[in-house]
């Protein structure tokens, strides 16, 4: 937190600087974003899950790139495939040098269903290149914890259902999570906060 | 496509569904992968005369429900209803964010350009009850995903 006191005076300092310049100087102003900037969480530092083919998979594994995670379920029919699709249009919103320092990583909420085969596919559908990460039910319901996201089993008449966190958490190349973005931004809105993270240092 | 949908919707409408006055437009399917127990179809309903969807049915699963999707602040909630009101002459839209029909314990992989049968059932004030047939074309998964620009995504 220290470090982050100090960035702040820094970054307060830039900004009377440039005041007195009679405000030039954009680039040391505080990004803007259009999600709620989390930068300093408590919650979501880290995960620890496994991915489709057994290995387990932890943050430090995407250093460098910006992390976009998303909980939900193979058997949704409405927000996780707009989530993921949305991603894909992030993608190409980015541009493709841009978009290699994307990484797209889905929880599922749903590990009694979504196996590791159904997750692969899945995520797969919309870009090879999106990661599917499941733990046990326990695992799941710590790692969600750990980011103060939510889910629930609901039954329906014939199957169940499950209510979860729609927001997608965003971490920089740095590793430190800085964004919650909600369900109702689009891709415009995503991709330039991913590229104003991209940019940072 | 979307012509020859909606003329095939308008066809199958025509065979079986004087009374309801109902009109579907754009239904449609999202697919699946292997393995994948359930999906959603959405479309847009309009009946001349108030009346309600209540229930729908598909040689695709016998586990067809009516599910409403809505958000309680960050957190998405989907839950079964038992009807969807159609005010008279009211386009009401089952679409991601809203209402959609559920499939359910699919024992088979719903295929991007396959065409699913979907009967819907719709009441009138009267209780009356008739069948309005209607044969949803099959999208890709990432199919239906509006930018913030195009629909007002970001706009609620």
């Amino acid at each position: 937190m220290q470090s982050f006191t100090l960035r702040r005076q820094l970054l307060l300092a830039g900004l009377l600087g440039c005041t007195l310049l009679l405000g030039a100087c954009d680039r040391n102003a505080p990004p803007s974003f259009h999600g709620n900037d989390v930068t300093g969480a408590t919650f979501g530092k880290d995960f620890r899950l496994t991915d489709p083919e057994g290995k387990e998979r932890t943050l430090a594994d995407f250093r460098g790139k910006v992390v976009a995670v998303f909980f939900g379920y193979t058997q949704c029919p409405d927000v996780c495939p707009t989530a993921l699709a949305r991603a894909v249009e992030v993608k190409r919103l980015l541009g493709k040098d841009d978009a290699k320092r994307l990484q797209v990583v889905f929880i599922t909420v749903d590990p009694e269903r979504d196996t590791p085969e159904v997750l692969k596919a899945y995520t797969a559908a919309f870009d090879p290149g999106f990661l599917g990460l499941y733990g046990t039910p326990e695992r799941t319901a710590e790692t969600a914890k750990s980011f103060a996201a939510m889910y629930r089993k609901v039954p329906t008449g014939s199957s169940y259902s499950m209510d979860h966190t729609a927001s997608s958490y965003i971490y920089d190349p740095q590793g430190r999570l800085r964004l919650q973005l909600t369900h109702a931004l689009g891709a415009h809105e995503y991709a330039a906060d991913i590229r104003t993270l991209l940019k940072s240092k | 496509m979307k012509t020859i949908t909606t003329l095939f919707a308008a066809a199958a409408l025509f065979a079986g569904a004087a009374h309801a006055q109902v009109t579907v437009k754009e239904p449609w399917v999202r697919a699946t992968v292997p393995q994948q127990k359930a999906t959603g179809a959405f479309m847009r309903l309009q009946s001349a005369v108030p009346a309600r969807l209540v229930s729908a049915s598909s040689p695709l699963t016998p586990d067809v429900e009516i599910h409403e999707m809505s958000m309680e602040g960050d957190v998405m909630r989907m839950r079964q209803v038992q009807a969807v009101e159609l005010p008279a002459g009211q386009t009401v839209a089952l679409k991601p964010g809203g209402y959609h029909i559920m499939f359910l314990n699919l024992t088979k992989q719903v295929r991007e350009g396959d065409t699913v049968p979907v009967t819907l059932t719709i009441e009138t004030r009267d209780g009356k009850r008739t069948p309005v047939k209607v044969d949803a074309p099959v999208r890709g998964l990432a199919a239906g995903a509006p930018s913030a620009s195009a629909s007002g995504h970001g706009h609620k």
